[in-house]
């Protein structure tokens, strides 16, 4: 399938530049730094993985943003948008490997935290199924906002614009579900607060570090990452040659 | 046989802007078609709708039967396409990006590696076949792209300014080559070189304000003792208004 050959590619275009090696050194040394300072892990006295989760979608918020920037914005730079869209496959084979690409660097960086699981098995005897759960968590979260900054670079051939409005779509969804805001919301537009509950991410993935994989939660990821994949086609089928 | 490309009233606008105006043409096997025209008269804008970058506004164009608009993926099958300024992935290697192209194209194990062997032979790039194409000079990447679009042995070539850039040996290779190809395809490409046109070409279209302007052989364009540049600037430059 085209899509994979695309994915293939992209994935080892992260490795060709400085952009993976920086991405994955940072996210790992601030993770485990939130986990330890900011999250007390050891001060907790709890064999779980809490704290850990609390801080990965919001290091995502920044981090993933600055992976998917490129996608689009690059090859329209470079006018390589061209080249891709030329050859024989499916427009939206194009966007789904791109995506992928993106989703399985996610998975890597994902990975290398493992050093985290063994430290708290070797510490306690934590309830790994939740463990797993959240893990899966990170990675749907991650695909979320990943479907979020590749449709938002398909819009621009600036990477800098591409990332900000990255940055700024997904902090929306993942506050929304927030205090703050439904609060807010409940006292001026009722109707509102509801909509803005449940679209938010955080209510989502919290329910999935609490060691819940439900198949609701599972299909408002998958219908959220399709319909910014969706949107991500339609912006590059309509403005392909600007 | 119908051609193997026929374009029928290709019209985009672009806002109130015109850039390709109703234009109509078909390139059978064996004809070498040099597309030319002042900067800005449409030349590439046609060549992006027939490669199906470009949606057009009205009207259609075939690729060996397949259309642009309706069977996309089938029409980029046959074609071979050189987009203007040539561009390629600068991060990835040759020998990487061609291989790329070949795999999406569908060759996979040992034809994949003898389809970018010959493409690489085809464009003398054995020499750089593992750099990253970044550090390549102009020439050499243009080639890089030439040999991306000639990969797969297309039946239908279509290439924007595929001699800019190079130097007169390089320019020489690459007339040689197309000429060489020429028997089996049709082959359209855009110049700004008028000596290119004699040199390679079995008809010459010229273009400007997105009309078709010209439609012959190079010699029947060019009547005894005009070149082929006097025929160009009467037809494409604006008429000074009579005082």
């Amino acid at each position: 399938m085209a899509a994979l050959t695309v994915a293939r590619r992209e994935l080892a275009g992260y490795f060709a530049t400085p952009v993976a090696y920086v991405f994955i050194v940072i996210f790992l040394m601030m993770a485990g730094a939130l986990t330890f300072t900011l999250g007390g892990f050891f001060q907790r006295g709890q064999a779980d993985l809490g704290p850990f989760f609390t801080f990965v979608p919001w290091l995502f918020l920044f981090l993933v943003p600055a992976l998917t920037m490129r996608l689009w914005a690059e090859e329209r730079r470079l006018g390589t948008i061209e080249l891709l869209l030329t050859l024989p496959l499916p427009q939206w084979q194009a966007v789904v490997g791109k995506f992928l690409a993106a989703w399985a660097f996610c998975a890597i960086a994902l990975l290398l935290t493992f050093p985290l699981v063994l430290t708290v098995n070797y510490l306690g005897n934590p309830d790994n199924g939740v463990i797993a759960a959240g893990y899966v968590g990170c990675l749907l979260v991650a695909g979320a906002y990943l479907a979020v900054g590749a449709a938002m670079s398909a819009t621009t051939k600036n990477q800098v614009i591409a990332f900000v409005l990255a940055v700024a779509v997904c902090f929306l969804f993942a506050a929304a579900g927030s205090p703050v805001v439904t609060e807010f919301l409940s006292q001026r537009i009722p109707a509102l607060a509801e909509v803005a509950r449940g679209l938010s991410l955080t209510e989502r993935f919290n329910s999935l570090t609490r060691g819940v994989i439900a198949l609701r939660d599972v299909a408002f990821f998958a219908t959220f990452i399709g319909f910014f994949l969706f949107v991500n086609a339609v912006v590059i089928d309509h403005r392909k040659a600007d | 046989m119908a051609a193997l490309i026929e374009i029928e009233r290709l019209t985009k606008r672009f806002g109130a802007f015109t850039a390709v105006d109703d234009v109509s043409f078909s390139v059978d096997r064996g004809e070498v078609v040099g597309f030319l025209g002042p900067n800005g008269a449409g030349k590439s804008t046609t060549m992006k709708m027939l490669a199906g970058f470009v949606t057009p506004s009205s009207g259609t164009a075939r690729i060996c039967g397949d259309d642009v608009v309706d069977r996309p993926v089938a029409a980029k099958r046959h074609l071979g396409y050189l987009p203007e300024g040539a561009p390629t992935y600068p991060e990835m290697t040759v020998t990487a990006f061609l291989g790329f192209v070949a795999r999406i194209r569908g060759y996979r194990g040992s034809e994949a590696a003898d389809r970018v062997a010959h493409a690489m032979g085809l464009t003398q790039l054995e020499g750089v076949r593992l750099q990253p194409i970044e550090t390549l000079s102009k020439g050499f990447k243009r080639r890089v792209g030439l040999a991306q679009s000639l990969l797969h042995d297309p039946p239908v070539l279509v290439l924007d300014e595929p001699t800019d850039g190079l130097d007169p040996n390089q320019k020489h290779e690459v007339r040689e080559l197309i000429r060489r190809m020429a028997p089996e395809k049709a082959i359209v490409i855009s110049t700004h070189i008028l000596e290119e046109v004699g040199a390679v070409c079995t008809r010459a279209i010229i273009i400007a304000g997105g009309k078709v302007l010209a439609d012959s052989t190079p010699r029947a364009l060019a009547p005894p003792g005009m070149s082929l540049e006097q025929v160009f600037r009467d037809l494409t430059m604006p008429k000074p208004e009579a005082a």
